[in-house]
C-alpha cells in the first residue's frame, strides 16, 4: 500500500506539453481513476507513474520519497496493459513468475506464490497453458495475476477491459472492485468510459489537454460538477444543456428560457451578473416525462430508447434544443407524440457560456 | 558499331521475353474463352471447364522451365552418377563406392561440416546482435547500410578483397595483408594464413560470415521491429534488464525468424563454392564438396564421379530446404 504524490508533474515532447502542472495526492488504498477523452494524457500520466516515461518536470513521490529516476521496480508498481502484453512463448504459470524470477526469489516460494495468485483468480486450471490458448477474459486474469503476484506497493491498470465484450467487461468489473477489497492494495485505473469509473472508484479525476478538470468522488463529480465538461462526462446519457437568458429581480435572478417558464434563482458566489446568456444543464434522470414539476415544458418526441425497466425519450423542444427525458411509466411514447417533460429546479446546474459552473440557491 | 551489338541483343531479347510472357497469357486465355465461351445452351458448363484449365494454362510456363532447368537435371544427374567418366557405359554403384573410399571427399564431408555449423551459427548470431544494436542508436542506419554493403559483393569479390587481408609476403618483405601487418605490427611472425590445415578453413568461413551478417540483421531487425512494445513494457516493469528483456523476451519472440535465417544460410552454406576456389581451390585440407564436384566434372573431366558429388550436395541440402519452407510458410 502507497501514498502517491504528484507535484507540478510535466511532461513534454518536444515543444507540445501533454502533462501541465499536475497536482494531486492519492491515499492509501484507495481506488482513483483517471478518466478522460482520448488523447487527454490520462495514459501518459499512468505511464509516468509507471516508471515508462520520464517526467519532464515537476517531482512523483511514493509514501513521501522522490522517485522520479526510480526504476519501476524501486517504485514497487505493477501494471496492467490494455493489450494484457502477455509473454505469448512462456505458459500462464511462467509468465505469472516471470517478475518474481527476475527477482532472484527462491523456486519454492514462486511457486507458492503463483499457486496463491493464481486461486484469488480461479485460474488453476490454465496455469500450463500458452496465452495463445486462452480467450480474452482468461488472458485479462493472467495479466491481473502477472501484476498481483509481486505484491506491490501500487497497481497501474491501463484501460484493461476495453478489450473484452461488454458482458465480461460488467464481471471483469465487479472481479476488480472484489479484488481491491481483498488486497487492499493502492490502484489507478484508466480509463475512457464514464461507466467504469463511476461504479469502482473512491476518487475520480476527469483530465482534458493535460490538465485535471476536476477531481473528487463519484457522487460529488456527478450532483456538484465543477463545470460543463465534467456534468456533460460523467453520466449517462449525457446531460441536457439548455440555454437561458438571466434578468435581475429582487434578491435574485429569473431565468427564462425561450421554451420553459421562469425559474427564480439565488446566485451563490462569483461568475453571475443580470442580463447574461447561460446554460442550464440538467441530466435526462432528473428531466421527467409528467407535469407536476415546477418547470416545464414541451417536446416533440424523435425517438425513444426502451432500457426495459427505463426509457429515454430523445425530443426537440420549441425552441428547437434537443433534450433527452426519462420515464418509467410503462406506455412507451411513441415519435411525433407531444408531451410535457419537468424538473425540479434543485437539480438544475448552472454554467457560463466558457462552461464555468455558477453555484445557485433556490429561494425560500 | 561492333560494340552495340551485343547490347542490342541484349536490349532486343528483353522485349521479346517480356512481351512474349504477356503475349503468351493474353492469347493462350483469348482461346480458352473461345473454346469454351460463357454464352449458349452449355454457358454454365463451359465456365467450369474453362475455370478448371486456367490455373494450368497460367502455370505452364513456370512449371515447364522448372522442370527443364530444375527437375531434369536432378534425373539426368543421378543417371550419370550410375555411369563411367564420359557418361557412357553403365558402371552401377562404382563412383559411390570410390567416393566413399576417397580421402578428398572425406575432407570435404568433414570441412562441409564444419562450414554448416560455424557459417550460420556465427552470420545469425552477429546478425541478431547487429539488429538490436543498431536499432537502438542514432546513427543506426548508416551502421546497418555499412552491414549490409557487402551482399552486395559477388562471392568472388569479397574472396579477390580477403586474399588482400590475409596476403603474405615473405620473410623480410612488406607486408601488405592487413592481417599480416597487424600481427608484424605486434611483434609476431608473418604466416600464410590460408595455407595453414584446418584453420584455414575458418578463415574462409570468416568472409561467408562477413557477407551473411547483413542479410540475418536485415531479416532479424524486422522481425524484432514486429514484437509488440507492450510485452517488452511488461518485463521492463517487472524488473528484466535489457539484457534480460534481449534475450528472454525478445528473442523466443522471434525464434520462428531465426529458425528460418538460419536455415537459409545451412543451404547456402552446403552450396559454397566460389570462395573456396578464388582462396585455395580445395589445397591445403579446405576442400569442400561443390568444389570438389567442380574439380571432377572440369579438371578431372569425370562426368560420374562429379555427379556422385553433386547428388550429395542435393540430398544434403533437400531435407533443410522443406523445412526452411514449412518454417517460412507458418511465419507468414
Amino acid at each position: 500500500m502507497a501514498t502517491l504524490q504528484l507535484d507540478k508533474l510535466k511532461k513534454c515532447y518536444g515543444e507540445v506539453e501533454v502533462i501541465e502542472n499536475l497536482e494531486l495526492s492519492i491515499e492509501e488504498g484507495s481506488f482513483t481513476v483517471f478518466v478522460g477523452p482520448s488523447g487527454c494524457g490520462k495514459s501518459t500520466l499512468l505511464r509516468m507513474i509507471a516508471g515508462l516515461e520520464e517526467i519532464t518536470a515537476g517531482e512523483l513521490r511514493i509514501d513521501g520519497a522522490r522517485v522520479n529516476d526510480a526504476t519501476p521496480v524501486e517504485r514497487g508498481v505493477s501494471m496492467v496493459f490494455q493489450n494484457y502484453a502477455l509473454y505469448p512463448h512462456m505458459s500462464v504459470e511462467k509468465n505469472i513468475a516471470f517478475g518474481l524470477k527476475m527477482l532472484g526469489l527462491p523456486k519454492d516460494d514462486i511457486k507458492r506464490r503463483v499457486r496463491a495468485a493464481a486461486e484469488t483468480l480461479q485460474i488453476e486450471p490454465l496455469l500450463k497453458r500458452r496465452p495463445s490458448q486462452l480467450s480474452g477474459g482468461q488472458r485479462q486474469r493472467v495479466a491481473i495475476g502477472r501484476a498481483i503476484v509481486r505484491e506491490p506497493k501500487l497497481f497501474l491498470f491501463d484501460e484493461p477491459l476495453s478489450n473484452l465484450d461488454a458482458e465480461l467487461r460488467v464481471t471483469m468489473r465487479v472481479e476488480l472492485a472484489k479484488l481491491h477489497r481483498q488486497i487492499g492494495a493502492t490502484m489507478i485505473y484508466v480509463t475512457h468510459d464514464q461507466t467504469e469509473a463511476l461504479t469502482l472508484a473512491d476518487k475520480i479525476v476527469v483530465l482534458r489537454d493535460g490538465k485535471i478538470e476536476q477531481a473528487g468522488t463519484p457522487m460529488e463529480l456527478y450532483l456538484d460538477p465543477a463545470n460543463a465538461f465534467v456534468a456533460g462526462f460523467i453520466g449517462s446519457p449525457q446531460m441536457n444543456f439548455i440555454p437561458v437568458t438571466a434578468t435581475g429581480i429582487d434578491g435574485g435572478i429569473r431565468l427564462k428560457g425561450s421554451e420553459m417558464g421562469n425559474l427564480d434563482v439565488v446566485p451563490v458566489g462569483q461568475g453571475w451578473s443580470k442580463d447574461m446568456t447561460l446554460n442550464l444543464g440538467v441530466r435526462p434522470e432528473h428531466l421527467q416525462v409528467g407535469s407536476d414539476f415546477p418547470v416545464k415544458f414541451d417536446i416533440a418526441v424523435d425517438v425513444v430508447e426502451n432500457l426495459g425497466g427505463t426509457r429515454y425519450v430523445y425530443g426537440g423542444t420549441a425552441g428547437g434544443h434537443q433534450v433527452i427525458a426519462e420515464t418509467r411509466a410503462d406506455a412507451i411514447p411513441r415519435p411525433g407524440d407531444h408531451l410535457t417533460v419537468g424538473f425540479d429546479p434543485e437539480r438544475a446546474r448552472f454554467f457560463d457560456q466558457q462552461g464555468v459552473r455558477l453555484r445557485n440557491a433556490l429561494p425560500s | 558499331m561492333a560494340t552495340f551489338q551485343p547490347l542490342f541483343w541484349a536490349l532486343f531479347t528483353m522485349v521479346v521475353g517480356v512481351f512474349g510472357c504477356v503475349a503468351y497469357f493474353w492469347v493462350s486465355n483469348m482461346l480458352l474463352d473461345r473454346a469454351f465461351p460463357a454464352r449458349g445452351a452449355q454457358a454454365g458448363r463451359n465456365i467450369l471447364r474453362a475455370n478448371a484449365i486456367r490455373p494450368w494454362l497460367f502455370l505452364f510456363p513456370a512449371i515447364a522451365i522448372l522442370g527443364v532447368y530444375l527437375i531434369y537435371p536432378v534425373i539426368n544427374s543421378a543417371w550419370l552418377s550410375l555411369h563411367g567418366s564420359r557418361g557412357q557405359e553403365f558402371v552401377g554403384l562404382d563412383n559411390w563406392r570410390w567416393m566413399v573410399g576417397d580421402d578428398k571427399f572425406l575432407e570435404s564431408m568433414v570441412n562441409n561440416l564444419l562450414w554448416l555449423f560455424v557459417v550460420p551459427a556465427l552470420a545469425t548470431l552477429f546478425g541478431l546482435i547487429a539488429a538490436a544494436v543498431t536499432d537502438r542508436i542514432r546513427w543506426g542506419n548508416l551502421a546497418k547500410s555499412l552491414i549490409f554493403m557487402p551482399m552486395a559483393i559477388s562471392f568472388i569479390g569479397a574472396s579477390v578483397i580477403w586474399k588482400f587481408v590475409y596476403d603474405y609476403r615473405g620473410e623480410g618483405q612488406e607486408q601488405i595483408g592487413i592481417l599480416n601487418a597487424i600481427v608484424v605490427g605486434l611483434g609476431g611472425e608473418p604466416q600464410a594464413w590460408i595455407t595453414i590445415p584446418f584453420w584455414n578453413s575458418f578463415f574462409l568461413m570468416l568472409i561467408l560470415v562477413w557477407i551473411q551478417t547483413g542479410f540475418a540483421m536485415v531479416i532479424l531487425s524486422a522481425a524484432l521491429r514486429g514484437i509488440p512494445e507492450e510485452t517488452i513494457e511488461a518485463a521492463v516493469l517487472d524488473g528484466a534488464t535489457p539484457l534480460q528483456v534481449f534475450w528472454k523476451i525478445k528473442v523466443p519472440q522471434i525464434w520462428g525468424t531465426i529458425a528460418v535465417v538460419w536455415t537459409t544460410i545451412t543451404i547456402l552454406v552446403l552450396k559454397v563454392f566460389d570462395i573456396v576456389l578464388a582462396m585455395t581451390n580445395g589445397q591445403w585440407g579446405s576442400q569442400v564438396l561443390a568444389n570438389l564436384m567442380f574439380d571432377w566434372m572440369f579438371r578431372g573431366a569425370d562426368f560420374g564421379r562429379a555427379s556422385a558429388v553433386a547428388m550429395v550436395i542435393m540430398l544434403l541440402v533437400t531435407p533443410i530446404m522443406i523445412w526452411n519452407i514449412r518454417n517460412a510458410r507458418a511465419e507468414g
